[in-house]
């Protein structure tokens, strides 16, 4: 077999052409996409420094969408955008530290820890340097000394859900979180339940999805009369659609936070609606404030915090977010 | 005659070998030259990173790996390794933070109460291998699970939280945040307190090492255990004190955690554990056992440190940080494998 026989040189010749033809797919590959708000004018004020510190990991779509978010405000307004995060919060905090020692002109942080990131941020207000809390710690980002705060508490978000759930007749939803013990997943669902008092927590393990369908579909086989069930993220909810189909189960599907695929799913009907907490007002908003605050000393939501979401979006509109979902800005 | 004496002065085994030789088969010299490498890179790309504050930050996030990479260090000399060290930790801290919350007590019952845990834990681990004999990886990552799960489960039940809530408000919080998370001023810039520790084990663990009868106990045990038990070492006892050893460096660790940010969050510490073992073995020391050294693992940490906070100085992208994580291994490794066997050879 060591030796290359004319066979082989045959099959190699006549494979060749297959895979050129192959590698024009009449759909479904990358696409130009236009870069949304790139390529206009730039601020003229002088260049600024900002670093933007979350708790997630890498490789997560919704961060993504956050990021994209202030990229384009970093462009419009003449600043070098640093981003970095960590999902532990000590470490967080050293990246904080890591601002300050940088000399950095803003700040923006996500408080999903709080007590870890207590000390560090006051050292950065002490400093001079303005911050910014996004997305999670709403409660804590006044007294932490934040300009304002842009993000949606999860409880308002889960009782939306609720709401919305119970004007159908829900009466037995079925929340999924998907990272046991996180404190924003738990009010969400604590939000349901204020509004729809029989809904029920199902735990999932969110890393693994195969996992996630598996546990969902099983819970549904011993829970005949669940009417609805709820996605806290779109990947999962987009999962929990898949085992609902599999299962033949009648249930409702909602959902929070949105991506490109989701809003189809809302589109063509399996998905009833989802609730979106606009990330990419968050990352945009966040280096905004910066800018405006640096220009003219504003303080954007005048010491309060700025929500960004719920925003619901069902079948109503779905058409017009779905693209601007597919932009991967929504 | 004068052949029998030209055959005893080129023995190799009894001729005096040169300073340069000596350093080159110390275990560490691989990562040495490693850190040295990184830091004039690090330096050179940016400048931030010379800055005496920086350096602090640099090596505060090293020592919170090296603490633990002292104790992680020391078990691979003795052959061994545990999986379950990440949450541990925070086991630790959970232990101490509850304990004192759920009866009132002054912080300091706590404290020693996750002492006992800690070291409970690496006699629980230490314990189930000798009699079992079952490998380490798998006793520890079965307590890696279990400890997950009772980190999630009891501090839910007992605090009925995800999160423990704060100690700050209990007696003697203060003193024990002086010794386990203050920072001390040495020339204007605020060191952690938690690299003296570090620097302190790690001066520790070497006496231990090189200069006891344990030390030639754990270096005997992880060589070769049967040979070992043959001359007599206790190799039982002494696997289950290094152990304990991780244990009391987790304990060490969850303290700071927990007097650092007075909460605990109860899902942390997962991945953990592979870092401290890249230090180790960053710092030459062999999956095998029976080779290494503890400043080995403190290097090891420090260029963990060094590459960790350096990507973020000098402004790069950290999605990639990942990838020179595992070149670096990969390199480290390698270098350290060259190094000895050239030296051996000589």
């Amino acid at each position: 077999m060591a030796k290359f026989s004319w066979r082989q040189g045959v099959m190699a010749l006549a494979v060749v052409p297959l895979l050129t033809l192959a590698a024009c797919s009449s759909g479904g590959g990358k696409t130009e996409t236009s870069n949304a708000g790139g390529g206009g004018a730039v601020a003229d004020t002088p260049r600024l420094k900002v670093a933007m510190i979350t708790h997630a990991a890498a490789g997560d779509t919704f961060w993504d969408i956050v990021r994209k978010g202030a990229e384009t405000a970093a462009q419009k307004d003449n600043v070098e955008l640093l981003y970095s995060g960590d999902a532990e919060g000590g470490r967080q905090a050293q990246l904080v530290q890591q601002a300050i020692d940088q000399k950095v002109d803003g700040i923006l942080v996500t408080l999903a820890k709080p007590e870890a990131l207590k000390d560090v941020v006051k050292k950065a207000a002490d400093a001079g340097i303005p911050v910014v809390s996004f997305n999670a710690g709403e409660d804590q980002s006044k007294v932490m000394g934040a300009i304002t705060h842009f993000g949606q508490s999860d409880k308002l978000a889960g009782v939306t859900v609720g709401q919305r759930l119970a004007a159908e007749g829900i009466k037995h939803p079925i929340c999924v979180i998907m990272e046991q013990g996180h404190v924003g997943l738990e009010n969400r669902c604590a939000g349901v339940k204020e509004e729809v008092p029989g809904s029920e927590i199902l735990n999932v393990n969110g890393a693994d999805m195969t996992s996630v369908s598996s546990t969902v579909t099983a819970k549904l086989q011993s829970t005949p009369d669940a009417d609805a069930i709820i996605g806290l993220g779109a990947p999962f909810t987009l999962t929990i659609v898949k085992s609902v189909k599999e299962t033949g189960s009648k249930v409702k599907v909602a959902s929070f936070d949105l991506n490109g695929e989701l809003a189809k799913a809302i589109e063509d009907g399996s998905v009833e609606f989802t609730v979106d907490q606009q990330p990419y007002l968050q990352g945009y908003g966040a280096v905004d404030t910066i800018w405006l605050n640096k220009v003219g000393g504003f303080k954007v939501g005048g010491g309060q915090q700025v929500y960004t979401g719920p925003a619901v979006v069902d079948k109503s509109n779905a058409v017009d977010v779905s693209k601007f979902a597919q932009a991967g800005i929504r | 005659m004068a052949n029998a004496v030209l055959t005893i002065a080129v023995d190799e085994r009894v001729s005096a070998r040169s300073t340069l030789q000596k350093l080159l088969v110390r275990p560490e010299i691989g990562a040495l030259v490693g850190a040295l490498v990184l830091f004039v890179f690090f330096a050179a790309i940016a400048p931030v990173f010379l800055q005496p504050s920086s350096l602090a930050t640099v090596l505060y996030g090293s020592s919170t790996i090296g603490i633990m990479a002292v104790g992680v260090a020391l078990l691979m000399i003795g052959g061994e390794f545990d999986l379950s060290t990440g949450v541990a930790v925070i086991t630790s801290a959970l232990s101490a933070s509850m304990f004192s919350w759920y009866f009132s007590t002054n912080i300091w019952v706590g404290v020693a109460f996750a002492l006992v845990v800690s070291l409970g834990i690496g006699f629980i681990n230490g314990w189930i291998l000798v009699k079992t004999n079952l490998p380490s990886f798998i006793v520890t990552l079965a307590t890696f699970l279990m400890l997950a799960g009772l980190n999630l489960g009891l501090t839910r039940m007992i605090g009925g939280a995800v999160a423990t809530p704060s100690v700050s408000d209990l007696d003697g919080f203060d003193a024990a945040r002086v010794l386990f998370a203050s920072t001390i001023k040495i020339g204007g810039i605020d060191v952690n307190v938690t690299v003296f520790i570090w620097v302190a084990l790690v001066v520790v663990a070497s006496w231990v090492l090189l200069r006891t009868k344990v030390g030639n106990w754990i270096f005997a045990a992880g060589g070769d255990a049967n040979a070992a038990r043959a001359v007599g070492v206790p190799v039982n006892k002494t696997k289950i004190g290094l152990f304990m050893a991780v244990g009391f460096c987790g304990w060490i660790l969850g303290m700071h955690n927990l007097f650092a940010f007075n909460t605990v969050q109860s899902g942390e510490g997962v991945g953990n554990e592979f870092l401290y073992i890249i230090a180790a073995v960053i710092g030459g020391c062999l999956l095998t056992g029976g080779y290494g050294s503890a400043i080995g693992g403190a290097i090891g940490a420090f260029i963990f440190g060094m590459a960790n906070k350096g990507i973020v100085y000098a402004q790069w992208n950290p999605d990639w940080f990942k990838f020179f994580l595992g070149l670096m291994l990969l390199l480290a490794t390698i270098v350290n494998l060259i190094v000895k066997r050239r030296a051996e050879l000589k």
